[in-house]
């Protein structure tokens, strides 16, 4: 029976929210993408969102929560991205800029 | 179990656990008063050994689970004391009595689960850490930044991750200064189960419920048995800690990071 249940298939890994066409973004799709995120996560209407805007100013959030967009950043996407390669970052094109670098 | 509600802290107990809630804004940086709250609660646990089945610690407050030492009371301690050995032997007195707090903690013998969400840096995880079970909301991080300061953890940290995770973990933890999120550090047996956003202390409840179906003595007994303290590594990480908390660099970058009024707070 033990034996049984260890063969039994693994689930399917949920390490990433969104693996579609990860490697076949174009910076302006990846972009969209973290506008789309932020607009659906930090309760901003997506036409309020330009690329060039401070997140922080613009989501209204401080570092820490600066810290939840990432994790949503990074499960969304599929990738890590150290938080010194964040360290001075603050509008969305850059952002999405360190993200394209990973995918 | 009395209820306790402190400044920082606050335990009960719910169906035989104890809960112990982080309280303190912003985020449960752990100071003078949180060491002395914890100490109460050490004392606390004891009287309850027989009674529970396991402790559970969260936090109430929305920004995380705990974002460290409180590095604004450090810094200001500091600058009350001229003399560099009198200070170091502040420190070294805060870290002895942190370090009874979590060593206790980490040997109580009933299972302890870390429900985590949001930040866990620091102290935060050094805390969590003397847990036996990490339990994290899919959003949560960790993170050791302490390096980024010119300091190593002091709260028992490095040798305990080491212990229950690996050497490697640390090695990367430490010198890059990176936060995990909680998906990578589950992929790497640092938390143990993954709970939805908002969900942390529901799954450690539910976990918790689980433990309390078995033996008491038997797990006790299985604790023991697999979960050594080690002693000596955290002895020398307070004397390591205490060496580089004098140099007058550190000082100089903990005054920038509690002065800092950035958005994002200096960090090199």
């Amino acid at each position: 029976m033990i034996a049984v249940l260890l063969n039994k298939p693994r689930a399917k890994d949920h390490g990433r929210d969104n693996e579609r066409s990860d490697r076949m973004r174009t910076p302006q799709q990846t972009l969209d993408e973290i506008l789309d995120l932020a607009s659906k996560h930090f309760k901003v209407a997506r036409h309020a969102l330009e690329p060039d805007d401070d997140f922080f100013d613009k989501l209204k959030i401080d570092s820490l929560q600066a810290l939840e967009l990432l994790s949503r950043l990074e499960h969304h996407f599929g990738v890590e991205i150290p938080d010194y390669e964040m360290q001075g970052v603050s509008d969305f094109r850059t952002l999405a800029a360190r993200v394209q670098e990973r995918l | 179990m009395k209820e306790y509600i402190g400044q920082a802290l606050a335990w009960r107990q719910v169906d035989g656990a104890v809960e112990l809630e982080l309280r303190r804004l912003p985020c449960n940086e752990i100071g003078s008063t949180t060491l002395a709250e914890l100490e109460l609660l050490v004392a606390a646990l004891e009287t309850v050994r027989d009674s529970s089945h396991a402790l559970i610690i969260y936090s109430s407050v929305p920004a995380g689970f705990c974002a460290g030492a409180d590095l604004r009371e450090l810094y200001a301690g500091m600058q009350e004391v001229p003399s560099s050995a009198e200070r170091t032997a502040g420190v070294r007195r805060f870290l002895e009595r942190i370090h009874a707090v979590l060593n206790a903690i980490d040997m109580w013998p009933r299972p302890t689960i870390a429900a985590v969400h949001g930040v866990c840096f620091g102290g935060g995880l050094e805390l969590a850490l003397a847990c036996d079970l990490i339990v994290a909301d899919r959003l949560a991080r960790f993170c050791l930044p302490e390096l980024r300061l010119g300091i190593v953890p002091g709260f028992g940290g490095i040798p305990r991750l080491k212990r229950d995770v690996g050497n490697a973990l640390v090695r990367d933890l430490l010198f890059t200064g990176r936060s995990l999120n909680a998906v990578r550090a589950h992929a790497l047996g640092l938390v143990s189960q993954l709970a939805g956003e908002g969900a942390a202390l529901q799954l450690a409840r539910s976990t918790a419920r689980q433990i309390g179906k078995y033996d008491r003595d038997t797990t006790a007994a299985a604790k023991e048995f697999i979960k050594p303290l080690p002693r000596e590594e955290l002895q020398r990480e307070i004397d390591l800690f205490c060496r580089l908390l004098a140099r007058p660099a550190v000082e100089a970058s903990l005054r920038k990071f509690v002065t800092s009024t950035e958005v994002q707070p200096y960090l090199p």
